[in-house]
């Protein structure tokens, strides 16, 4: 089986990522329930005719599509692999809403098109003239781990070189509004650095786009994916011998992890199966979080992997994004988990080249 | 843009070794479609011939008497009741539907102890809860009582409960969502996760349900028709949506020989490829359908000629038979094998197409018949391709079966007798 | 009818978010789809429903579009003597 191996990386989310010359040298502090995403100058990448049509969602996945590829120095992949929560929420919100303000008259494609889970995917092929693989998954909270997962087999099985992987969500107003309603987004506005100790339910929505370049060719790599692992449900009590089974198949052990980044979004309700592992196996190791950068979405996880990479590249952990006070020795090996309101359950390893 | 010329054809940069080269046994199948509750049912009515065209009934929409449809007979009370929900529950139509027909494959395949092995589900869905969405939009904001279903609108989630209903806990559960690709798509990841040893057992497919969306958003593309859709047909005039559900089980050899399973048929060859041309439109040549068929070739390492049988995604839009009937001649050339759109019979079923295709293309080799493409008449003027339109009984071992989508998506999967 | 042309022009650029161009850029005699605007089938779609909604004119195959739509002066003529509203 083949090494897989980082090899270029874009983030666009609530902060100011997307500049791969910058690792967090600052950060926007807000104090919201819902935080939009920094805008790069989209028509430094799309060309006009074709951005007109694109929504926000399309327009962040080309974007950082196109910064990753130029990151690993490439011009094209063999496989586009995206993952999405909801995909391009607005134009559905659109759509929807039209149907029904409108009696079914009047409709225009344009929306319609957009709302289809693979637009993304789809206009990225376009944009780079890929006419690989090209999948979509939708699966909530592992949408993004599940994308990594088909890259993964097809690299080590040597189906491919270079795959294009991403998560990409964007935020829509009346999912907000209705999201509100049902207590998954917090009532009351949290700061950045109070979000995670807020002691509230539910979360501080956001949106973002994460595209990496995976390959099994180690050329001016990030870092090496040993492993990603989903479950849809699992027994809080069970988390302790599940990351032990996981690190275990793949030849670690518990001593060898050197930090772990965490989903923590600060909902009160679910954040307890972060601390079942942080009060346990790794009440000792340096513990890393970023929601409350990135914000919370479907593919929000993509955002910690992209921390992950720059953390095994740069040998470099923010300050900012400590959350507890243990300072790595060595940063070698890194364990992710996630979970959203306790289903769609993620861990991924990943090792210092 | 360099586009492919018809002599250009691409094979994947490395052939599969001989480890992913193998075939993927299956077990079962569970089908509910317009035509049939069950897998029996629609084997029937394809070989009796009998469509499940019709007006639609369900859905209140202002286009009612512009288009027919491919509608389940039972409402989502029946099929509660034969999940035994409870009434607090909140499942989308197309969650409905894919909880029957999964777990129909799950007792096809004999499983009775879905834990035993590594268990996973991989299903497909573009509707997802959208029909409860389009039905409760605005009145979410008002009362409290349907707000549960608020949460059943993204896609996963009737992944989530259709793992719940088979009894798949702590296990890889995923969703794929390409347009009308999907289910092909989940039958394609399924099987790299058996033959990577991810996982021993997985139950794929995919379920759509009909709603106002798709019925919508379909015509503002204008490619609805408001009569039977006739697949290859010079005078076709668009298609029928349907609604359906249908999941295969798939399993590890090793499961295979431990329990001395009689697989119903194998996968041997998949491919997925994209057209990137149009984001809606196919390749006027086909592009992406025939880097597919010929990805699912290679991995299969069968030559064109060993296919007896195209199950063809024929939508009877202008645009999909033109593009599909030209890969298959850049596949097959001119004479390629029997071909037929078993479309006519269910309309066009979105993400579970690819899934219910597939246990067509499975019955058509369990039994060595021809499903007939019903509604052809007269021969397209681009080619000399006609459809098989009469029900045939021939001797089958390769049937290939297509699946194209928005985005230029397009996935060729490959059903064998022997693996 | 220039008042047409003009009012086509500005909603031809509104429905179909072309930002960088002004009425002044386009030519009634311009081609809309291929080499001049750069229109494609999407927009052609986009365009059958303006002319229902607009100028209650209902099209029911796509393909009678595209003689209509070659350019602001076809579209306008064929609004004027067809428009219902």
């Amino acid at each position: 089986m083949k090494k897989v191996f980082i090899n270029g990386l874009c983030s666009v989310s609530a902060q100011k990522t997307f500049d791969n010359n910058f690792f967090l040298g600052s950060i926007i502090e807000y104090k919201d329930t819902v935080i939009p995403a920094v805008d790069p100058l989209y028509k430094e990448f799309i060309l006009p005719a074709a951005a007109r049509r694109m929504a926000k969602g399309i327009k962040m996945g080309v974007v950082a599509s196109k910064i990753a590829l130029a990151n690993a120095k490439i011009n094209t992949v063999d496989a586009i692999i995206t993952g999405t929560g909801m995909g391009c929420v607005r134009d559905s919100e659109k759509f929807v809403s039209d149907i029904i303000d409108n009696n079914e008259e009047f409709l225009t494609p344009t929306a319609f098109i957009q709302s289809t889970h693979n637009t993304v995917g789809g206009q990225i092929a376009l944009e780079i003239t890929c006419q690989g693989y090209n999948f979509t998954y939708v699966h909530s909270s592992i949408s993004f781990e599940s994308a990594l997962m088909d890259a993964l087999l097809q690299l080590q099985n040597e189906e491919a070189t270079n795959i294009l992987v991403g998560g990409v969500d964007e935020l829509g107003d009346h999912t907000v509004k209705i999201h509100s309603l049902i207590g998954h987004i917090k009532h009351n506005p949290v700061s950045t650095f109070g979000m995670v100790n807020s002691e509230t339910e539910g979360a501080v929505f956001s949106e973002g786009a994460n595209f990496f370049v995976l390959s099994n060719k180690a050329e001016n790599n990030y870092a090496q994916l040993i492993d990603v692992q989903t479950y849809n449900v699992l027994e809080a009590e069970n988390l302790p011998k599940i990351v032990t089974a996981f690190l275990n198949s793949n030849q670690y052990s518990l001593e060898e992890i050197d930090m772990v980044v965490l989903g923590n979004n600060g909902d009160v309700k679910y954040d307890g199966y972060y601390n079942i592992l942080t009060r346990s196996l790794f009440s000792k190791t340096p513990q890393v979080y970023y929601k409350h950068l990135c914000g919370e979405f479907n593919t929000s996880s993509a955002f910690g992997f992209w921390l992950a990479s720059k953390i095994l590249k740069t040998q470099n952990v923010p300050s900012y994004v400590m959350l507890n006070d243990i300072y790595p020795k060595k940063m070698d090996t890194i364990l992710l988990y996630n979970q959203y309101r306790g289903e769609n359950h993620s861990f991924v390893l990943l090792k210092k080249c | 843009m360099n586009r492919l010329k018809p002599w250009q054809i691409i094979l994947p940069a490395t052939e599969p070794s001989n480890f992913l080269s193998q075939g993927v046994a299956i077990t079962g199948m569970g089908i509910i479609s317009a035509i049939g509750n069950n897998v029996a049912e629609n084997y029937h009515a394809l070989i009796n011939q009998q469509k499940g065209i019709s007006r639609v009934s369900k859905i209140e929409t202002h286009h009612k008497h512009d288009i027919m449809v491919g509608e389940i007979a039972a409402t989502n009370k029946q099929l509660e009741i034969q999940l035994g929900l409870e009434t607090t529950h909140n499942y989308s139509r197309t969650a409905l539907l894919g909880a029957i027909a999964a777990k129909q494959a799950v007792v096809d395949a004999q499983i009775t102890n879905v834990s035993e092995y590594r268990t996973g589900l991989v299903s497909a869905t573009s509707v997802g809860g959208m029909d409860m969405t389009e039905k409760y939009y605005y009145e979410y904001l008002e009362n409290k009582a349907l707000q549960k279903y608020i949460e059943s609108h993204h896609a996963g989630d009737s992944t989530q409960k259709i793992a719940q209903q088979l009894g798949i806990e702590q296990s890889l559960v995923t969703t794929i969502s390409t347009a009308c690709s999907s289910g092909a798509n989940a039958i394609m990841f399924g099987a790299r996760l058996i033959k990577t040893g991810r996982l021993d057992r997985v139950v794929v497919g995919g379920t759509d349900c009909l709603s106002k969306f798709t019925i919508n958003g379909f015509k503002t593309l204008m490619i609805l028709s408001d009569s039977y859709n006739a697949p290859f047909d010079e005078n076709r005039s668009g298609l029928n949506l349907g609604e359906a559900a249908a999941y295969l089980v798939l399993e590890s050899d090793s499961i295979v020989n431990k329990e001395n399973k009689k697989p119903l048929a194998y996968l041997t060859g998949y491919g997925n490829a994209n057209d990137a041309y149009h984001q809606t439109a196919s390749s006027e040549q086909g592009d992406g359908a025939t880097l597919a068929m010929q990805k699912a070739l290679s991995v299969a390492r069968l030559n064109p000629s060993d296919i007896n049988y195209i199950n063809a995604h024929g939508t009877a839009t202008a645009n999909n038979d033109l593009s599909e009937g030209r890969a298959i001649i850049r596949v097959f050339g001119e004479n390629p094998p029997a071909f037929s759109s078993t479309k006519p019979y269910t309309g066009h079923t979105l993400a579970a197409a690819g899934a219910i295709e597939a246990v067509y293309s499975i019955l058509a080799l369990q039994n060595n018949i021809l499903f007939p493409n019903l509604n052809f008449v007269t021969q397209m003027k681009e080619f000399a391709l006609t459809p098989q339109y009469n029900l045939k009984q021939k001797e089958l071992t390769h049937v290939l079966s297509n699946s194209f989508g928005f985005g230029g998506n397009c996935s060729s999967l490959i059903f064998s007798k022997q693996g | 009818m220039s008042n047409l042309k003009e009012e086509l022009k500005t909603k031809i650029i509104e429905q179909l978010n072309l930002e960088d161009i002004t009425v002044g850029d386009i030519a009634d005699d311009d081609s809309l789809f291929g080499d001049g605007l750069g229109l494609d089938s999407i927009d052609a779609l986009e365009l059958i429903v303006m002319l229902d909604k607009d100028y209650g004119i209902k099209l029911s195959d796509p393909k009678e579009g595209r003689k209509i739509f070659e350019s602001i002066e076809t579209m306008a003529n064929y609004i004027a003597s067809h428009r219902t509203k």
